[in-house]
């Protein structure tokens, strides 16, 4: 018996690297030739000199991280992660009493709810943002909105600043963070807020020191989800910046299609990409943290 | 006072759908008006939609994106349901889930840049196949998610009983797995097509002479302000991604589940 | 079994890749061998039912234009759009100079391409109505004597504003930088770099082809400052800023302030300020990579023809170099659009844009993200 029982579990261990093989072999090749592959092309081209001309000579420099660090760029970059922050925090501020009354929502309305939020995401980007330009034009809707009302006297610049790109970018990204913290909520389930009220804690009381706490990790994924994109967008400052509102995510572009210096723009990327670690890595922290809090308390 | 409280939450929920669904309300009424000037109500119209028949670059632009996204498709659904399955069963790992889905969260500029440096290294013609190439790359990471939590409700010990009734395993995967997670992997593959019609920023550096997609000839009216026709591209677009995205929403979600995992996944 | 099913995947797998295989050919330069071999000789070459694929400015040509060119030459033209030089460069750099036939770009980027190696010495016995250029134009500085472009249109930069808006006329490009209140947020200025640090330039008496970094340095500050009283930078739409009245006064090239006047006849005037300005020309250039020359030839020759260049100068309104076309404008177009009236002589007194250099193409590239930042 246990001879049949060995031979069936090498059969089995055959099988599980053949199903392995099978399985994850052509989309992990696939990921690894056509995603880490250029991602490392990129790291490489960011230690090398640009051309005259665009392209790469190959002769080693780090001059390309010398000049990352010029002011001008440390700038750049600095408005971007602000512009990040503030768009992500806005979206976060609208984003947590939506998905809030969704989940306290009857069930039958809840999906309903959840997909008419989700919508407009799956429709065009350009397009979008192309509205908000139609939208906030000196001539556009809301001020002509405005001065009908008497409000202003003078159309209001709305478009071609700093707030023309916060506000396409908490637009466009707003979807990605409802979901997430509706995630946790629902999760949560209402009896923890019921507990709370049971020992005579204020409704505002249960949300700050129960209800946020442990949907934490929805905040902090749809933080991910609205910051990351948020930051290297080009875009968005592109259309609704008006040329005068510059992300990093534009001189990324341009040092590959206008100013075809291949390395340095690899440099700029690599800031992002390390940015990107940095707050996955917050993330990370984050949810080991409350894990910790929900298993270290009784149930 | 906590009805005071629910209140104030449905007015919030309110203005959020009007912030939500104004902007793609005016674009379609726009799309209607007589008048060349967005400010301007000039009448009831169809002009721009039947301009819009007329216009051969933008024809050209959505039959090449057609391409690309059925290409890309393809592929990302196959590569993708194999990929879910196999994180599923074989390999159980944070590390690998997360590693595997950075092609989803990584920037797309980067992503672009970093395939357009490839693509040159490697001397490869640009055109409609590196868009698709490039596509599949995060698509198939979309289709893998979207599947897997699709199998999470499935019950392996179907399988086994397959296997018991002398079901060989492609027999088994074809007949009971397949057939089991299919409503998982077409929502998947309508969530890829979704994103790769209206993928921009990866398809812009990646394109080549005359494989202009919808999004990069969108992008180019945009900057150049040409006419209203934009409008009613946009309600079309709109239109029709709504309809694509309803029907993968249907069949993603049978009855009783949770709302976990509609589209984007966490 | 487990072998069956590997199979099976294995011929999806490969059937895809020969779909993407077959997808990709299908896209790139599918051009018979058999138009290169006459590409350099005199002789006549057979280019129907080739493909030409050119690159140009979005609405810079009639599409009659390039139908009738289909239709008479049976050549079929894939015609692709850039927005800006710096993008149809970007799109060559990426494709290590590759995928296009002819593409058009301003006069410094024909010495870049050429620098570069991608730019084909022109055969002019194919072209014989390269004849019909002005000499002027066959002298430009970024290229004296054609041989890796042929001028398609050419012009000046300048101010294109609306009568009725501002308080004064325009006379210096001092105006962005010293806004007065009533132009305040109500100007716009081209955002591409070698047109970005231009009024800087003119108005601080430095030339247009400077790679000083002094100069730079200091056109780079007064742009700054110039910035905090624009709208916006914008090279495509700002004619259409004017007409909706978002903008008052932009900086202009000449036929697009004309698409402009189009629009409002009345309001909307150009001028070339007091401190000169540039005379730019964008240019056709052939492609070294380029399996379908003759074909490329032909077309530049086609596009040289008095009765077809007078219908891209009515379409585009802006000039050619080329006085048998510009003497078959319909007069009456002329006198609504005066800048076609300015003459090559009086272009002439402005300084051509040449290409900066290595050295001077980083200094400007940065200058122009210090400005946007």
């Amino acid at each position: 018996m246990s001879v049949a029982a060995a031979r069936t579990r090498r059969a089995h261990g055959r099988r599980v690297w053949g199903q392995r093989f099978v399985l994850l072999g052509p989309g992990m090749t696939y990921w690894l030739v056509f995603f880490l592959v250029p991602v490392g092309v990129l790291i490489a081209y960011s230690f090398f000199r640009r051309g005259p001309y665009g392209g790469v000579i190959y002769e080693p420099t780090l001059k390309n991280y010398a000049r990352a660090l010029d002011p001008l760029y440390i700038g750049v970059l600095w408005t971007s992660v602000r512009i990040a922050t503030v768009a992500t925090a806005v979206s976060l501020l609208l984003a947590y009493p939506a998905a809030l009354f969704i989940a306290r929502a009857s069930s039958r309305w809840r999906v309903p709810l959840l997909v008419l939020v989700i919508l407009p995401f799956w429709t065009s980007f350009l397009i979008r943002t192309y509205a908000w330009m139609v939208l906030l034009n000196p001539a556009g809707l809301i001020n002509k909105l405005l001065q009908g009302l008497g409000l202003v006297d003078e159309p209001l610049p709305l478009l071609y600043n700093e707030f023309a790109v916060t506000l396409g970018l908490v637009y466009a990204y707003l979807p990605l963070m409802v979901l997430p913290i509706y995630a946790s909520l629902e999760r949560l389930g209402p009896q923890t807020g019921e507990a709370s009220a049971d020992l005579y804690a204020s409704p505002a009381q249960t949300l700050r020191k129960v209800t946020i706490p442990l949907t934490l990790p929805g905040i902090v994924a749809g933080c991910i989800f609205v910051f990351v994109p948020s930051l290297g967008n080009f875009i968005v400052p592109d259309l609704l910046g008006g040329g005068r509102t510059v992300m990093i995510g534009n001189v990324i572009q341009q040092q590959f299609l206008q100013a075809r210096d291949w390395p340095f723009g690899a440099v700029l990327a690599m800031s992002v990409i390390v940015l990107m670690f940095v707050v996955l890595a917050v993330q990370a922290q984050v949810l080991r943290r409350t894990q910790e809090v929900e298993d270290g308390r009784p149930a | 006072m906590a009805a005071r409280r629910s209140r104030s939450l449905r007015v919030h929920m309110g203005l959020l759908f009007a912030f939500l669904y104004l902007p793609i309300a005016v674009l379609i009424v726009l799309s209607f008006n007589d008048s060349e000037l967005a400010t301007v109500w000039g009448g009831f119209s169809t002009r721009w939609y039947r301009e819009l028949v007329g216009n051969e670059e933008l024809i050209a632009a959505i039959r090449n994106s057609l391409i690309v996204a059925g290409f890309v498709t393809a592929i990302s659904t196959v590569l993708g349901t194999l990929l879910a399955i196999g994180l599923q069963r074989t390999v159980r790992s944070r590390v690998l889930d997360s590693v595997l889905f950075l092609p989803a969260v990584i920037p797309d500029i980067v992503l672009a840049i970093g395939l357009l440096s490839f693509f040159n290294l490697l001397r490869f013609t640009l055109g409609l196949h590196t868009i698709v190439i490039a596509h599949v790359v995060f698509d198939m990471i979309f289709v893998a998610a979207i599947v897997r939590t699709r199998l999470g409700y499935f019950d392996r010990r179907i399988e086994e009983a397959a296997a018991d009734l002398g079901a060989n395993p492609v027999k088994t995967f074809l007949l009971v797995t397949l057939p089991a997670i299919l409503p998982g992997v077409i929502a998947g593959a309508l969530v890829a097509f979704t994103l790769s019609i209206d993928e921009f920023v990866i398809a812009f550096f990646n394109s080549g002479p005359t494989s202009v997609t919808f999004p990069i000839r969108v992008y180019a009216m945009i900057r150049f302000g040409v006419t209203p026709v934009i409008n009613a591209v946009a309600a079309i677009v709109m239109t029709l991604s709504l309809l694509t995205i309803l029907i993968a929403l249907r069949l993603t979600r049978p009855k009783g589940e949770g709302a976990n995992g509609v589209g984007v996944t966490a | 079994m487990r072998d069956r099913f590997f199979v099976r995947l294995l011929a999806i797998v490969a059937v895809a890749g020969l779909v993407l295989a077959a997808c990709g050919s299908d896209d790139g330069g599918e051009t018979p061998p058999a138009a290169d071999d006459g590409a350099d000789t005199a002789e006549p070459v057979d280019i129907s039912g080739t493909t030409l694929t050119v690159s140009n400015w979005d609405a810079y040509m009639p599409k009659s234009v390039i139908k009738d060119f289909e239709e008479e030459t049976g050549v079929t033209v894939e015609y692709a759009i850039h927005t800006t030089n710096e993008d149809i460069m970007g799109k060559l750099t990426g494709a290590n100079g590759t995928g296009f036939d002819l593409v058009f770009v301003s006069g410094p980027f024909v010495q870049a391409l050429t620098n570069l190696g991608w730019a084909a010495e022109i055969d002019h016995s194919q072209i014989p109505n390269i004849a019909n250029l002005d000499a002027e134009a066959t002298e430009l500085p970024f290229d004296p004597g054609n041989v890796h472009s042929v001028p398609y249109t050419w012009g000046t930069t300048g101010i294109c504003y609306r009568s009725d808006l501002v308080s004064e006329t325009p006379s210096s490009w001092e105006v962005f930088n010293q806004a007065p209140a009533d132009l305040q947020d109500k100007m716009t200025m081209l955002g591409t770099d070698r047109w970005l640090l231009q009024p800087a330039l003119l108005s601080l008496g430095y030339s247009v082809n400077t790679t000083d970094a002094a100069q730079i340095d200091e056109a780079k500050q007064w742009t700054i400052a110039a910035k905090e009283n624009l709208l916006a930078f914008d090279d495509t739409t700002f004619y259409s800023k004017l007409v909706s009245g978002e903008a008052s006064l932009v900086q202009a090239w000449d036929g697009w302030c004309e698409y402009g006047r189009a629009e409002d006849p009345k309001n909307i005037e150009f001028v070339i300020p007091d401190e000169g300005s540039d005379l730019w020309s964008d240019t056709m250039v052939v492609l070294e990579s380029s399996e379908n020359k003759a074909a490329a030839y032909a077309f530049i020759d086609y596009i040289l023809r008095p009765e077809v260049g007078k219908q891209i100068v009515e379409f585009t309104l802006y000039k050619m170099p080329n006085a048998d076309v510009m003497a078959a404008v319909d007069p009456a177009i002329v006198k609504d659009f005066p800048t076609l009236a300015i003459s090559p002589a009086e272009l002439f007194e402005q300084e051509t844009q040449t290409d900066l250099g290595e050295e001077g193409t980083i200094l400007w590239a940065e200058a122009a993200t210090e400005i946007k930042a």
